[in-house]
Parts: C-alpha cells; sequence; structure tokens
C-alpha cells in the first residue's frame, strides 16, 4: 500500500513540475519534450488506478501522434517564440486570477459531488470488476460485438477522413518537372546528340 | 443466430451503400480522372437502388430494433431515407454539366455525396446517441470537404473552412448535451431512455437533464440552421460551388430535421413542455429573420440560404405544436421544400451567360423574354415559397399553422403568417424582375437534357400537388404513426 502511495506521489509531483516546465521552458523543444514527460507521468497515474486500456491509449495517441505533431509544427513553422512571450509578466496577474476561480470551481464541482440515483439503474452494460476481468478485455469484449455498428461508422468516417485529405491537398501541377526514367532510359544517342564537323584549319 | 442475419437484412440499404460507395471509390481510382461522369451515374444508381432496397426492407407498421438496440426501421425511417436518397440522387446529376464545365469534375465528388447520403440514413435510424453521433458526424466530415471541392477557389475554401470550423463548435455542444443526459439517466439508448419517463406522468426531470437536452438541440439547430445558429449558412451557400449548395440546402437539413423529430418524439416526448419553449424560440427567430434579412440580398444563393432559414422556421411551427397532426405537418412541409428547393437550384445552375456562372438577382431581368421556360418554372416555385394557392407550398403551411392553431400556439401562428407575408415580397420581387424588367442578357443554351427533365418535372409537382396530395399525406400519416408508437 505504502509503495503504491508513494508512486502515486511521485508520478503526480514529476506531472506537476513537467507541466510548469511546459510553459516556463525557454527552448519550445523542450517545452514540447516536458509535454510528453507529462503525459508519460498521467499514463502511470492512470495505471496505479487501474486503468491500463485509459494509459496505454493515452501513450499511443498523445504522445505517439499529438506529440509528435507539435514537435513536427513548433520545427518545421518559423515562428518567433521569444515575441509570443513577451506579454507573460503582463498578463501574469490577470492569468494567475483566472487559474485560482478555475481551482476554486473545480474544488466546488468535486466537493459537492453525487451521482445520479436513477442513473445507476439504467447503466447500459455492467463494469467488471478489474480483479477478475481487465479493462482492455472488457472494452474488447463489447467493442466488436455490442457495438460493432458504432466500430463500422467510426471506420467510415476515417475514410472519408481520407478521401478528403487526398481531394483537398493532391494536385497535379504541370509546372514541375519530374524525372521520366523510362524515356531517360529510352534516350538514343541519334535523338539528342548532333556531330559537327568543325572545318579545321581556320581558311577565314 | 440465423434471426441475427435475417434481422441484419433490414439494415440492408445501408449496408449495401457503405459497401458500394467503397467499390467506387476502388473503381474511380484504377480509371483515373477520366472516370468522373461514369462514377458518377453510379452513384446515382447506387443511390437509387438504396431507395428501392429501403422501400423493399420497409417494416411496415411494426418497428424493429436492432444491431444491439443501436438502429431502428419504421415507417417514419422509410419515408425519411426515400426522401433524402432521392434529394441526393437528383442534385448529383444536377451537379455533372456543372462540374464538367468548371473543371472540377473529379470521381471523390460522388462517392462523398454517397458517404454524406449513408451517414445521413445512419442518422434517421439512430435509436442511441452514440449511433446519432456516429451517422451527424459521417455526414458532416463528407460535406466540409465538398463544400471546400472546388478547391482552386478563394470563396469555396473558406466556405469549406468556416462550415468545418462552426460544424465543430455544433458537434462540441451536441457532445456536451449528450454527456449531461448520459450523466443524469446512466443510459444512452433512446428506448431506456423513453423508459425513464414512461412510468410516471408527471416527471419533474433534474436541471441537468434539461440543460443537456438544450445543448443537444442547440447542435441539431446548427445543423438545420435554424436561428439564432444559423450563420454559416449565407456564407457558406455563397462559396461553395453551386450544386453543392444546392445539395446542403436539400438532403441534408432534411435529415437533420429527421434527427431532431426522432429525438424530441421519441426518448424525450415525455419532456415535451420543457422543449417546446425551445422549439418556439428558434421557429419565431428563424421566421422573422429570414423574412428581413433576405430583403436586402443581391446574390441569388445568398437569397436562398435565408429563405432556407424561414422555410425551417415554419417546419418547426409544426414541431411546437408537439402531435401527431404538428409532426405530420412537418414531414408534408419538408418532402414539398425539397422539391422547390431542388427545382430552384436547378435554375440558378441553369443561370450562365458567357461560359461564366452568374449568381445576382439582377441577372435575372427579362428572363420571361429570353427563356420564357425556366422563367415560368422559376415563377412557380417562388410563388409556391411565398404559399400562393392551389401551389404545394401554400398547403405546407396550411397545415403547420393549422397544427399550432389546433394545439392553442396562436400567437406562433399568427407570427408565422405575417412573417410569411414579408416573406412573400422577395419572392414575388424575383417574379418582376424575371417579367416586368427589361431584358440585360440572355443565358447560355442549350442547358442540358437533364436539368430540362428537373425542372419540368419538380415544377410540374409543385403545381399539380393539389391534384392529387393522397400519396404524401398517406405516407407522412404512417411515418407519424410510426414515430409515436415508439
Amino acid at each position: 500500500m505504502i509503495i503504491q502511495a508513494l508512486a502515486f506521489y511521485l508520478f503526480s509531483a514529476v506531472a506537476i513540475a513537467a507541466g510548469v516546465m511546459v510553459i516556463s521552458a525557454r527552448n519550445p523543444v523542450h517545452s514540447v519534450l516536458f509535454l510528453i514527460l507529462a503525459f508519460f507521468n498521467s499514463a502511470a497515474l492512470f495505471v496505479l488506478m487501474g486503468a491500463e486500456f485509459l494509459a496505454m491509449i493515452l501513450v499511443v495517441v498523445y504522445v505517439g501522434a499529438v506529440a509528435v505533431l507539435f514537435l513536427f509544427v513548433v520545427m518545421m513553422l518559423d515562428i518567433n517564440f521569444v515575441e509570443l512571450r513577451q506579454g507573460f509578466l503582463q498578463y501574469l496577474p490577470v492569468g494567475t486570477l483566472i487559474g485560482i476561480i478555475l481551482l476554486l470551481e473545480l474544488v466546488l464541482i468535486f466537493g459537492g459531488w453525487v451521482a445520479a440515483p436513477e442513473a445507476a439503474a439504467n447503466v447500459a452494460i455492467e463494469i467488471p470488476p478489474p480483479a477478475e476481468l481487465h479493462n482492455s478485455a472488457a472494452l474488447g469484449r463489447v467493442l466488436y460485438t455490442k457495438y460493432i455498428y458504432l466500430f463500422q461508422a467510426a471506420g467510415m468516417i476515417l475514410l472519408i477522413a481520407m478521401i478528403g485529405a487526398i481531394v483537398l491537398t493532391l494536385r497535379a501541377r504541370p509546372d514541375v518537372r519530374r524525372q521520366r526514367i523510362a524515356s531517360q532510359v529510352a534516350r538514343r544517342p541519334e535523338d539528342v546528340l548532333e556531330i559537327k564537323k568543325v572545318p579545321s584549319g581556320g581558311a577565314g | 443466430m440465423p434471426a441475427e442475419i435475417g434481422f441484419l437484412s433490414m439494415a440492408a440499404p445501408e449496408i449495401f451503400m457503405a459497401c458500394a460507395a467503397m467499390l467506387l471509390l476502388m473503381g474511380g481510382v484504377f480509371l483515373g480522372e477520366r472516370s468522373a461522369r461514369l462514377i458518377t451515374w453510379l452513384s446515382v444508381a447506387t443511390l437509387l437502388m438504396a431507395a428501392l432496397l429501403v422501400l423493399s426492407v420497409a417494416p411496415g407498421e411494426s418497428r424493429l430494433v436492432l444491431l444491439s438496440d443501436l438502429f431502428v426501421t419504421d415507417s417514419f425511417g422509410v419515408f425519411m431515407k426515400v426522401l433524402v436518397l432521392a434529394a441526393s440522387a437528383v442534385t448529383l446529376i444536377m451537379s455533372l454539366g456543372f462540374n464538367e464545365r468548371e473543371q472540377i469534375a473529379r470521381f471523390e465528388y460522388p462517392i462523398l455525396v454517397v458517404l454524406a447520403t449513408l451517414g445521413m440514413m445512419m442518422m434517421i435510424s439512430a435509436n442511441d446517441l452514440i449511433a446519432l453521433y456516429m451517422g451527424l458526424e459521417l455526414q458532416s466530415l463528407a460535406l466540409y470537404v465538398v463544400a471546400a471541392f472546388h478547391r482552386d477557389s478563394l470563396r469555396s475554401t473558406e466556405a469549406g473552412l468556416k462550415y468545418f470550423v462552426l460544424g465543430a463548435l455544433s458537434s462540441g455542444m451536441l457532445l456536451y448535451g449528450c454527456s449531461l443526459i448520459y450523466g443524469f439517466l446512466g443510459t444512452t439508448n433512446f428506448s431506456d431512455i423513453a423508459a425513464v419517463f414512461a412510468g410516471e406522468a408527471d416527471v419533474t426531470p433534474s436541471v441537468g437533464l434539461v440543460v443537456g437536452l438544450v445543448f443537444l438541440m442547440v447542435g441539431l439547430a446548427f445543423k438545420v440552421s435554424a436561428f439564432p445558429f444559423h450563420m454559416w449558412t449565407p456564407d457558406v451557400y455563397e462559396g461553395a460551388p453551386t450544386p453543392v449548395t444546392a445539395f446542403f440546402a436539400a438532403a441534408p437539413k432534411l435529415a437533420a430535421v429527421a434527427l431532431l423529430l426522432r429525438v424530441l418524439i421519441g426518448p424525450f416526448q415525455g419532456l415535451a413542455g420543457e422543449w417546446q419553449q425551445v422549439v418556439v424560440a428558434l421557429s419565431i427567430g428563424s421566421m422573422l429573420l429570414a423574412a428581413f434579412a433576405a430583403i436586402n440580398q443581391t446574390n441569388i444563393k445568398r437569397l436562398m440560404a435565408y429563405s432556407g432559414i424561414g422555410h425551417i422556421g415554419y417546419a418547426l411551427v409544426g414541431l411546437a405544436a408537439a402531435n401527431e397532426a404538428g409532426v405530420r405537418a412537418v414531414l408534408i412541409y419538408m418532402a414539398i421544400y425539397l422539391v422547390m428547393v431542388i427545382g430552384t437550384f436547378c435554375c440558378i445552375l441553369c443561370m450562365r451567360n458567357g461560359g461564366r456562372m452568374v449568381e445576382g438577382i439582377d441577372d435575372l431581368k427579362g428572363l420571361a423574354k429570353t427563356s420564357p421556360g425556366m422563367a415560368l418554372v422559376l415563377a412557380i416555385f417562388m410563388f409556391s415559397m411565398a404559399g400562393i394557392p392551389p401551389l404545394a407550398g401554400f398547403f405546407g403551411k396550411l397545415y403547420v399553422f393549422l397544427a399550432a392553431l389546433n394545439a392553442g400556439l396562436y400567437a406562433l401562428a399568427i407570427i408565422g403568417v405575417l412573417a410569411s407575408v414579408v416573406a412573400a415580397f422577395y419572392y414575388v420581387r424575383i417574379v418582376k424582375v424575371m417579367y416586368f424588367d427589361e431584358p440585360v442578357g440572355s443565358f447560355d443554351r442549350p442547358v442540358g437534357r437533364e436539368m430540362v427533365a428537373v425542372q419540368t418535372v419538380t415544377g410540374l409537382m409543385i403545381l399539380l400537388f393539389f391534384l392529387w396530395p393522397g400519396p404524401l399525406l398517406a405516407a407522412a400519416e404512417a411515418a407519424v404513426r410510426a414515430l409515436f408508437a415508439a
């Protein structure tokens, strides 16, 4: 038990510290790397709660895709981050105030948390206790059986996203010189070479 | 297991559409860019085939829930699906000539339309909040892409982006509403939600549930472009290529109205007292805004956008009555609206001057002298939209206002009639421009056989509806009975 508690405090402390570093690091690439650290620690917190599927999704989706996308954006786009940061101290008081209000609201919400009494009676699928069944297995049991319709619909949506991305970006550009290997190989000397006899001696 | 497969055949139209769209995509990729015409006609055939399948698996009086209670088929679904499929097919046919002339004829366009239509059918058949959202996103994502389909045109790209951003916002609101409903009821299934309210005669719902329902309605109001969630409509209608606008004004609007009816009459009928006020507010706002904002428009596509907002307002009058007569009036109104809007856009697609599309109302000057046939058809649609008897549009309005009066919503009906009087001004102005102004130039001819056919058929349907209204009324009646039996 004590190891679990220690692990919880370790992971949450690192996650919060990484979160602070994300907004305070000077180099934007470092910010993104700290963001990835924060994601990993949050994933570890999910594992501690027994939600290993969410933990894996967080790593796969956020670290694997979103954070890498951020890195690309930060490194490829020419954004002047020094200029973006200029008003930091100026906006600090207002920002802190909003942060405190948000924190208070969250405390109030979680303090007054009650589950709707009638909601429990209607749950679509009983959640199996984690000790009996891993939650990825529990999700797998319903995803491909009960929710196969929605799963297939999600597949169609991704297909549309793919078609859309191609339709809106792929274009045949006539002004680009492409390498045509076949025509290069098929070139014959007599088509492209012209042998000129240069008169020697020079009469004139 | 055999019983399950037999059940699955009730979803045959959707399964067929999904498979056909993927096959057409493969065909298009293999045949290359020149296959646009072939793929378009095959897509039209797919849509018509799907409509036949919808009719052949129609469950009649009964109501079938399948695919783990996520999908429902009933007469209401059949009615709406047939209309949506027909609208998509006709707008695809209308797009052929335009896309080829503007050199944006690509095989992806008809495939995206088929996929969007598939999304609409899933919306119409949704029996669960998640299924609703999946259908809606399938439809919307395809629509964002086709709005920006003319990617070399700045306005088309802008329309696509604007539609995407506002559509994403509306999806967010809808999801927020769904999550609140799920949080307060513990279920996303429509049958289960309906069962929660069926037990008690006089339910006092929790505030969170009502907030969730309102957010859900806001998300759907975006999709039907009802006031005050209409602001994307004029810009998107103006910017998108005209056949795409015609498609937007017809099928997706009908599907979104169907979804609104499905949600409000199905699971949330017990909360009618709560959502009625929202519907009344949306309706009054849409009718008044459309009546006054359309007066100053000079672009006919923008005018049609405002006109569409107004028509949604009138349709919502019927929904506000929240009884069988009201919903039947909504169905009749939307069916007639569909025919009018397709016919009108068919005329707009024929507005070409010197090989270039023109969209100004002034370009219609003296149309009665230069092309009398088209002027006559357009005049029929304008009079019908204004609600002049004996054209079909009059009957649509008559039914919704009668339903509102019978339900005791006198103020709403009176505001509706007054708004339609104001709206009559800008419809009749187009007729005046066509018949009494001197011609400034004539439109290019010939316009194409398919355009003439669409204009003639839709024009005759509107003109002669009063002679033979029986089939539509009977179909709407059956659809409404199925919806209320749920």
